[in-house]
């Protein structure tokens, strides 16, 4: 699936044998601490577990068929997706605007402002996510009283230890991954298709859905399966925002892993994540380049 | 180039007031002179940074962080800067694949990662130490390493090199005096942001760290799961203000659209 990440090929091309000393290291370096232990993972979800006898080393299907009947984890999964697929929605309406906004910006403001959208992507999320939880506090919550004196509603809406908080705590934490694939995009446009429209007639709705739209849709889309890949493996957001009840799959597999210690279980619910998610991004991604297949080129 | 309408610097405004709101909030609670959790309304205190000093859970969580992001860092910049070397001049079968495996950490999601380490490390008996700590990190940063060194070797002038070779200059010399000094901003903002990233990682090492190795971030969040109160915010403030730090160095050293274009091929 990194086939998307371009890598120029170099201009005098040596063509022939890859240049093994260089590469070893790293190449060693990525089998023993990587391949390794995702294998030995794999493995461990077909080991049996019990409370008095740990882990035994036998390959049996016990932890998958767990997973496949116990309606415990169909719904913890559909809210992992369903989390994840809101939390992207969100930051696409609100993401994709944000950044054509800022293209259009003048030289300062350009600047400060994509510093200041795209700088949290780089502060602890714990710190981000803490933030949120003193925004949606308890029965007082800044968020509940602003939108209370403001009129909006009138009881306090429950952020803390719902979905709704998770999803608007997520959003927020996903949301320069989408400015910034956007923006991406925005950078191969020719600002004067806009004016070409503009002089043959077209109003401002017309531009947007025939000329903007389809331009940056690929990095609104490509933005998306990042989003959504990062929201469904998320973890110190929903732990901290959701609480031990709202288990999501990365909360669960770390509950398995280290309070109830039923390893196989909690490995077989993250190699599930895994595939899941590496076929989600793998055949959206095919789906985008066929789709779009001229703005790769 | 046609300007902004007013709808659009409303919506404008609103998004920027969303993005900081969390993290404001983090940063004004933090100077709170009252014993539990408030806005700063009478005035601002300083005496929930003082507290910080009284817990040395998390000033050695805070040193942990430290030491792990630099040296992990520096350690996946050695592994780094051959493979990038050798990727941006060198065509050959499995290049492609080689690449890819070398950006999978990018695409793994980090609870996977941390459930594989913890399950290796437990049997080859290192698990909760420092060292295996610091291999988790070096390949968990290695994609920003590479990613930044591989745009520098890629767009550097290669006739530069000719012409050190030409002189009589071996590959020892040409590299030190040549080559590195050529790819250096790439490798030393390589070595930013795989810092960052390792000074922020909590998903992954939140499965490894041990009571003495526990991280800030990990820290942190258990601290969290127990209970919110301004400390932990004034610790959270601490955190905000050393990345914002970094965050200028880096946007001044290299420019930040340029450092985090290696983000937004995440995940594909």
């Amino acid at each position: 699936m990194t086939a998307a990440v371009a890598i120029p090929a170099p201009a005098a091309a040596a063509r022939g044998r890859a240049p093994w000393p260089l590469l070893v290291p790293a190449l060693a370096l990525f089998v023993a601490v990587v391949i390794i232990p995702l294998v030995l993972t794999v493995l461990l979800s077909f080991h049996d577990w019990g409370q008095y006898k740990g882990i035994e080393p036998v390959l049996i299907l016990k932890n998958w068929q767990e997973i496949w009947s116990d309606s415990y984890f169909h719904e913890m999964f559909a809210r992992t997706f369903r989390i994840a697929a809101l939390a992207t929605l969100i930051t696409a309406v609100f993401g994709a605007p944000e950044a054509y906004i800022l293209n259009r910006m003048r030289a300062p403001w350009k600047g400060i402002f994509l510093l200041v959208i795209l700088g949290p992507l780089l502060i602890s999320v714990v710190a981000r996510t803490l933030g949120w939880a003193l925004l949606f506090g308890g029965q007082n919550g800044i968020v509940n009283k602003g939108l209370m004196s403001a009129g909006v509603i009138s009881s306090p809406i429950p952020f803390m230890f719902t979905e709704t908080g998770v999803v608007i705590a997520l959003a927020h934490v996903m949301m320069p991954f989408m400015v910034l694939s956007v923006w991406a995009a925005l950078q191969r446009v020719d600002p004067q298709i806009e004016n070409a429209a503009v002089s043959l007639g077209a109003g401002p709705l017309t531009i947007t859905r025939r000329i903007i739209l389809p331009q940056i849709m690929p990095g609104v889309l490509s933005g998306a399966i990042i989003v959504f890949s990062l929201s469904a493996s998320a973890f110190a957001t929903p732990a901290i925002i959701g609480g031990r009840r709202l288990k999501v799959a990365a909360t669960l597999a770390y509950d398995e892993f280290l309070n109830t210690l039923n390893w196989p279980l909690g490995a077989a619910v993250a190699v599930l994540l895994l595939l899941a998610l590496v076929l989600i991004v793998v055949s959206s991604n095919a789906l985008i380049e066929r789709r779009y297949a001229e703005v790769f080129r | 180039m046609s300007r902004n309408g007013p709808l659009a610097l409303v919506f404008h405004t609103l998004f920027v007031v969303f993005m900081a709101a969390p993290i404001v909030v983090v940063c004004l609670v933090a100077f709170t002179p009252e014993g539990y959790l408030s806005l700063p309304v009478n005035g601002f205190s300083l005496r929930w940074f003082r507290a910080i000093a009284r817990y040395p859970e998390f000033v050695n969580a805070f040193w942990v962080s430290l030491w792990l992001g630099a040296v992990s860092s520096l350690i996946a910049l050695l592994f780094a800067v051959p493979a990038a070397l050798g990727i941006a001049r060198h065509q050959f079968r499995g290049r492609e694949a080689l690449s890819a495996l070398f950006l999978s950490p990018l695409m793994i999601p980090h609870v996977v990662l941390g459930i594989a380490f913890l399950r290796f490390f437990t049997q080859i008996g290192v698990s909760g130490t420092f060292p295996a700590l610091l291999v988790a990190h070096v390949v968990v940063v290695f994609p920003f390493a590479l990613r930044l060194t591989l745009a520098a070797a890629t767009g550097m002038d290669r006739s530069i090199e000719m012409a050190a070779v030409s002189l009589g200059a071996d590959n020892w010399t040409l590299f030190r005096r040549v080559t590195l000094p050529l790819i250096l901003p790439g490798v030393v903002s390589g070595w930013a942001l795989a810092f960052i990233q390792s000074f922020d990682e909590v998903t992954m090492t939140v499965f490894l760290a041990a009571p003495g190795t526990e991280t800030l971030p990990v820290r942190m969040f258990l601290y969290i799961q127990d209970n919110i109160d301004p400390l932990v915010t004034s610790v959270s403030a601490s955190v905000i203000a050393i990345t914002m730090l970094a965050l200028i160095v880096l946007d001044r050293l290299y420019g930040l659209d340029r450092v985090l274009a290696g983000h937004s091929d995440r995940g594909r």
